[in-house]
């Protein structure tokens, strides 16, 4: 059975599929996270698969704001991402609204709506930079398993203040 | 064929304990052909095994009533009836079979293209309803050429038995079917320029768009055995004959890793077709082929 979750957490770490979400972005992160893909940077040597449905996802990248449209988007594709799954906050927006801060069309930042576990700085982050979040998110996801996130019930009930 | 020449040929070789390493293995040499050709370095050899046990461990959706229990018997079904298809295969000398083995072959191998039609519609995902349409006219096209052009060499030798096909000398009328058959090849195998039941840039996943975790592992993995199953009959049709187990066996896997290769170059070359246009391929330009390897077949059933 040990041999078994080893091997599992092995696979998780060497098999992170992506599902990439705009949330309000201005296209720039959208542009480095597929330039990672491409051959330059080949995510595929670390396993990454840019999956078109969320449901075969393991990691969730978000760029963007989080605008008022894309924050009930968010949550719908997060669930839709079955678990064990991590999320990626691509480029600063989705950690501060960056620029944006204090626009009344926002909702943001995305650790408001659904738990983040890597942020990856930048306007925009390099694509290496993007490899690097996707790699640790791997490796949080294939440590934590099963378990769901702590901070999942602590920033629901956040994002419900905050909406009172 | 008795029973311990069965079991051995559908648990040990070529059945499952051979074609599923294989189905893997053909997996991450598609993947990594493409890479190399695309120019990048591609995924580490282990990968699709890997995804596969990562797969395993993914939460299971719930599904509620009777469409929940077909969602998780297509694939099943599908995985069976690739893996038996690829036990049928006459790889080694003298192995045996039994008269109509090729018929039950060619049926087997059209199951998991079924089940996948039949996946895309319960699944009730519009981007699966959309795939499963596209599947299903995509196998009227390409198997009127595939099983013409095996049944063609089939009846020039008055047998649909697997092994007595296997043997046959190289003819003009085998090189027409076998070149037919490769033509048929992409589309059975959602390859370039015919992948249009799993276009992930126009409509996601196609058919297995609403699948997660152990099922759309299994799925994976009817689709590796599908790549073995397909490439390994042509390779049976096209091996030379060898007395040697071990020769027969060697030259099996070599001839298949080459047809893997070829198809995976003929998918990083091209681009996806439109699907009138590749029914249109299939209908007028291919049927050539097949009406061909027809022609020769009566020609050479008159003859002898």
């Amino acid at each position: 059975m040990n041999l078994w979750k080893r091997l599992m957490c092995y696979s998780r770490r060497h098999s992170p599929w992506i599902f990439h979400m705009n949330a309000g972005s201005c296209n720039g992160c959208d542009i480095e996270l597929i330039a990672s893909l491409t051959p330059r940077y080949d995510a595929e040597q670390l396993g990454v698969l840019h999956e078109g449905s969320p449901r075969h996802a393991d990691i969730l990248c978000i760029s963007g704001p989080v605008t008022h449209n894309a924050a009930a988007a968010i949550k719908t594709v997060y669930g839709q991402v079955y678990g064990p799954k991590a999320v990626v906050a691509i480029g600063s927006c989705p950690a501060s609204t960056n620029v944006f801060i204090d626009s009344r069309t926002l909702e943001g930042p995305l650790d408001r709506h659904i738990p983040v576990d890597v942020y990856v700085p930048g306007c925009p982050p390099r694509p290496d930079s993007i490899l690097q979040g996707i790699a640790k998110a791997a490796e949080i996801l294939a440590e934590r398993g099963n378990h769901p996130p702590a901070s999942e019930s602590a920033s629901e009930t956040k994002s419900g203040e905050a909406r009172q | 064929m008795n029973i311990v020449t069965a079991l051995v040929r559908l648990l040990l070789f070529p059945g499952i304990l051979f074609a599923v390493p294989a189905a893997w293995f053909f997996l991450w040499v598609e993947r990594k052909a493409v890479a190399r050709m695309q120019g990048r370095i591609g995924p580490p050899f282990m990968q699709p095994f890997f995804d596969f046990i990562k797969l395993l461990g993914k939460h299971v959706p719930p599904r509620a009533g009777v469409g929940g229990l077909l969602m998780m018997t297509w694939p099943l079904v599908a995985v069976a009836s690739a893996g038996v298809a690829v036990g049928l295969l006459p790889v080694l000398p003298a192995s045996g079979g039994f008269e109509g083995d090729l018929i039950l072959l060619l049926g087997l191998m059209e199951v998991p293209s079924m089940c996948l039609i039949a996946a895309g519609f319960s699944s009730r995902s519009i981007f699966g309803e959309i795939g499963s349409a596209r599947e299903a006219v995509l196998s009227v096209s390409y198997n009127v050429v595939f099983l013409l052009a095996i049944l063609s060499i089939a009846a020039s030798q008055h047998t649909f038995r697997l092994e007595a096909l296997a043997q046959l000398p190289v003819s003009p009328l085998q090189v027409v079917g076998v070149v037919a058959l490769l033509v048929c090849l992409p589309a059975k195998l959602h390859l370039n320029p015919f992948s249009l039941p799993n276009a992930e840039q126009e409509i996601y996943a196609g058919p297995l768009t609403e699948y997660a975790g152990p099922e759309l592992a299994l799925w994976e993995l009817s689709h590796g055995l599908e790549w073995v199953a397909a490439t390994g009959l042509v390779a049976t049709l096209i091996a030379p004959q060898a007395t040697a187990w071990w020769l027969a066996a060697l030259v099996f896997v070599a001839l298949s890793f080459a047809i893997v290769l070829l198809l995976s170059a003929v998918s990083a070359a091209t681009a996806r077709l439109q699907i009138d246009t590749t029914v249109r391929f299939y209908w007028q330009c291919t049927l050539v082929f097949a009406v061909l390897a027809v022609a020769s077949a009566l020609f050479m059933r008159f003859r002898s």
